[in-house]
């Protein structure tokens, strides 16, 4: 049993404490927008916040993240709406299969809270997503459009 | 608001759903319209025919037959329908209809296989009678109501409005009546340019779940009591599954039962996924790898060497005399280049929910083959067509990987063992990278010969190596032999070799490894444009001629190939001075009906590090139908084709593919992401495909400017076996 905060909510999840909390999250806790893509930390598409930071959640542990708070893509948005970053996903016509596209939200709204306005090589240096689409112009032009929104 | 509708998971409501469209429809292919009695979709909304359903509130329900998995063509087939229906755009959802219901429906919506580049040029026309079929009924219906002669109606915007009375209504208002009309002997579609929605950049129709998590993929599917599975496939491919010892994870937390399926494969199936993979790992297994086992890179090559040398060779492409001329030219290029196997590695893994039962079998997957992977539930479950159903979400990318049906068809195999329990299978990535239908793995001998006045007389083009039909669609050989290989090289047909040269042989010699092959996107333009563009680069420089300009000698005879040349040529300034330090590199073909063409701006950093600058692509697909997703595609091939280039390639070692997750087989990120810059140039009257054209052109054009940039030819793939990366 483990203790979690996710998206502001309190989950009592019958899971080891060093179950991946990517699989804490999706099955135990029924979130399944934040995605598995490899397991080992390479491809962002898991990636949560853990306290404001962006994490892979495959790659730590349910033990790593009792006691934090967890926010997954589905508590991004506010009750006034979307997140400025969904938002500009939205104008931006950023998703193609949108498979890997909760990670890279995720990961682009982590980088925005500490760089409101990035450049494009912090883009680079921040952001090291997978996408086998290959969606990377819409996403530098979303986050230069929600760094300015 | 547009969105997709995905299909319900609450199997009473599926069922529900079915029962409604009831008996009866005798609908023919050739008549693919609704008829004289109402056809309602599951909330009860009437069908004005099979592709269109208009709710009472004037949404437009568009059927969606082909498979999205990211390319677009969702949004681009309901552009199609609602230009000749002459809706309001932003009343339009879509939805699939099911693999069961076009069995029982007689293939009222054709053909659901997603592949080739073919979700619109395949579908374009009749899907565009669809819509206009459903506009004639409901201005029919509202002329009916009004009494007045139909030709004095006229729809725009999902209004109906009669002139002369003043009279308006709306397609929501006069759909149940429209329903019931007996549709239209005769349709006529509309001049292209009399096109106001085709053609348009309007944004997709499936993006608002994709940005707040609640898109629901395979991955996601969640069914009441549902068990979760993870699967280990022999590693070598051949070989079978000798024994396991179940003992050893007995007592692990969440199994539930361990199945061996075919022979092959072992699965676990657990509580959740992450206990079924954790006890899987655990699980001591013994395989028969078979004689496969000694299958090695270095064996597989050392096989495909000798087939460009000796052995029968099918002809693809023959004038004139090659190898004559070869031996009495005053001049000889030759060069040997070879193309490795490729994973296709969508981001979404191999996945499929199955539940079963004596009397019903139904599926949840992404599939690219809706209609083949409920023929695969068919033959794994055992049950008639009547009692099968598949229910297609949308796709964690396909790339042509999803068009196999080897997942579902375990997954039907797990949950059999499991009677009215829903198991959901996740490939873990190990098991999908290795597990793959693989690019063909080939080599190419290329020969050209000169005369005295540098005039390329000959081209001896020898490919050796893998046939994916001979694996896939045996059906599609000729002779035995498969005339796909020749993709961009062939003498007609929809990927024709753009250049003349008076003596020509370009043959294949098929050897088969017992990796499986399978398509991948781009096919057999991946390692035929770089044979044959990168070559006609060695050949220009043989000759001391521009790129370009040799090029263009060669392709008077062919206006198509050389305009979308010409057109990158011209965007990205060949013949004025790159920037300092930069290097260009050209590359064209055609294929998938399609022309194409590009021009790569790189430097090169200590001969080993390539900074990729810009890309102008251009394409000429007959017709663009939505611009803004065109361009997405053109930049999207562009990623998994330079991914594949620098990072990719998979070999093999005891008989078993080495790379096993993005660790080993990486992709390109952000920062390596070139500027793309489009070209759209539809000439007209031919429908060329979008998806997967453009793919071919990029490797050639930046490994042409590497040359330019060092003098050094590099002809196999991929560049990390030669320590060159991205700077
Ligand atoms: S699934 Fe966690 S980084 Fe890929
Ligand atoms: S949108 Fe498909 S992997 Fe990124």
């Amino acid at each position: 049993m483990a203790n979690l905060t996710i998206n502001g909510k309190s989950y009592t999840l019958d899971v080891e404490p060093d179950t991946p909390l990517l699989w804490a999250i999706r099955e135990n806790a029924g979130l399944t927008g934040t995605k598995y893509g490899c397991g080992i930390a390479q491809c962002g598409a898991c990636t949560v916040h853990l306290d404001g930071t962006a994490v892979r959640s495959c790659g730590i542990t349910v033990s790593e993240a009792v006691g934090k708070q967890i926010t997954t893509i589905e508590g991004l948005a506010s009750d006034n709406g979307l997140h400025k970053v969904q938002q500009a996903w939205l104008e931006n016509d950023v998703p193609q299969c949108g498979y890997c596209q909760s990670g890279m939200i995720m990961a682009v709204a982590a980088l925005l809270k500490d760089n409101p306005k990035p450049s494009d090589q912090d883009i680079n240096d921040a952001i090291t997503n997978i996408c086998r689409c290959g969606t990377f112009a819409q996403v530098r032009e979303a986050i230069h459009a929600a760094a300015n929104a | 608001m547009n969105q997709h509708v995905t299909p319900r998971l609450n199997r009473r409501s599926f069922v529900v759903g079915a029962a409604a469209l009831g008996g009866g429809l005798a609908l023919g292919l050739d008549i693919p319209f609704g008829g004289p009695q109402i056809v309602r979709a599951a909330d009860g909304s009437p069908e004005v025919n099979a592709w269109v359903v208009i709710r009472p509130d004037d949404t437009v329900v568009i059927r969606i037959a082909r498979s999205e998995m990211g390319q677009g063509s969702l949004t681009g087939l309901a552009q199609l329908v609602a230009e000749e229906l002459a809706c309001d755009w932003s009343k339009v959802t879509t939805e699939y209809p099911t693999p069961g219901q076009n069995v029982a429906r007689k293939r009222v919506w054709g053909d659901f296989s997603t592949g080739g580049s073919r979700g619109i040029r395949s579908s374009q026309d009749y899907v565009r009678k669809g819509g206009a079929a459903a506009r004639m009924m409901l201005i029919q219906a509202a002329a009916d109501e009004w009494k007045v002669p139909v030709a004095e109606c006229t729809a725009a915007n999902s209004v109906i409005s009669h002139k002369a009375s003043g009279k308006t209504t709306t397609y929501g208002k006069v759909a149940e009546a429209a329903a019931k009309l007996t549709p239209p002997a005769d349709v006529k579609l509309k001049d292209p340019k009399d096109w106001t929605l085709i053609g348009k950049g309007v944004k997709r129709l499936d993006t608002a779940d994709k940005v707040t998590g609640a898109m629901m993929y395979g991955a996601d599917v969640t069914l009441p009591n549902m068990l979760n599975a993870a699967i280990k496939d022999c590693p070598v491919t051949g070989g079978k599954l000798k024994s396991y010892d179940e003992a050893k994870i007995a007592g692990m937390k969440g199994v539930k039962k361990v199945v061996a399926i075919d022979g092959t494969a072992v699965a676990v199936v657990a509580d959740t996924w992450w206990h079924a993979k954790t006890a899987l790992d655990a699980l001591p297994i013994v395989w028969d790898e078979g004689e496969n086992a000694k299958v090695s890179s270095a064996s597989i090559g050392k096989w495909l060497a000798e087939g460009l040398e000796s052995g029968p060779a099918y002809v693809g492409n023959e004038n004139g005399d090659a190898k004559a001329a070869l031996a009495s030219a005053v001049k000889k290029v030759e060069a040997v280049y070879n193309y490795p196997y490729q994973n296709h590695a969508t981001m979404e893994p191999m996945n499929a929910t199955a539940v079963y039962t004596a009397d019903r079998c139904e599926v949840w997957c992404g599939t690219q083959n809706g209609e083949a992977a409920f023929a695969a539930v068919l033959e794994a479950s055992g049950l008639p067509a009547e009692k099968c159903e598949v229910h297609k979400l949308i796709l964690g990318g396909g790339f042509g990987r999803r068009g196999q049906t080897d997942y579902v068809r375990q997954a039907v195999k797990i949950a059999k063992e499991l009677p009215g329990t829903p198991v959901k299978l996740i490939w873990s990535r190990e098991e999908d990278m290795t597990h793959g239908r693989y690019h063909p793995i080939t080599q190419c001998k290329l020969t050209g010969g000169f005369d005295a006045d540098n005039n390329l007389t000959a081209l001896h083009m020898r490919i050796s190596g893998q046939s994916i039909l001979f694996s896939l669609r045996p059906e599609a050989l000729v002779n035995g032999k498969d005339p796909a290989t020749f993709q961009g090289l062939a003498s007609s047909g929809e990927a024709t070799i753009g250049y003349s040269v008076p003596n020509l042989l370009i043959e294949h010699s098929m050897r088969n490894p017992h990796i499986n092959p399978g398509f991948w996107r781009g096919v057999n333009v991946n390692q035929n444009a770089i044979y044959l563009e990168c070559f006609m680069d060695e050949l220009a420089a043989a000759a001391g001629q521009d790129p370009l300009e040799f090029r263009r000698k060669l392709m008077s005879k062919n206006p198509k190939h050389l305009a979308v040349l010409n057109a990158v040529a011209e965007k990205i300034g060949w013949g004025s001075a790159p920037p300092e330090g930069v290097y260009r590199g050209l590359a064209q073909l055609h294929g998938y009906g399609s022309y194409v063409a590009g021009a790569a701006e790189i430097s090169v950093i200590d001969g080993t590090k390539i900074k990729v600058h810009r890309i102008v692509a251009s394409t000429d697909p007959g017709y663009v139908v939505n611009p803004a997703q065109v361009e997405r595609q053109i930049a999207g091939s562009f990623v998994y084709g330079l991914s594949a280039l620098f990072y990719g390639g998979c070999t093999v070692r005891d008989g078993r593919i080495e790379q096993t997750n993005f660790d080993s087989y990486n992709s390109m990120r952000i920062a390596e992401m070139p500027k793309v810059e489009a070209i759209m140039v539809p000439s007209g009257g031919f429908w060329g495909g979008v998806g997967e054209p453009t793919i071919g052109v990029a490797a050639p054009a930046v490994l042409n400017a590497y040359f330019a940039a060092t003098g050094k030819r590099i002809r196999s793939v991929p560049l990390r076996d030669q320590n060159i990366t991205f700077a």
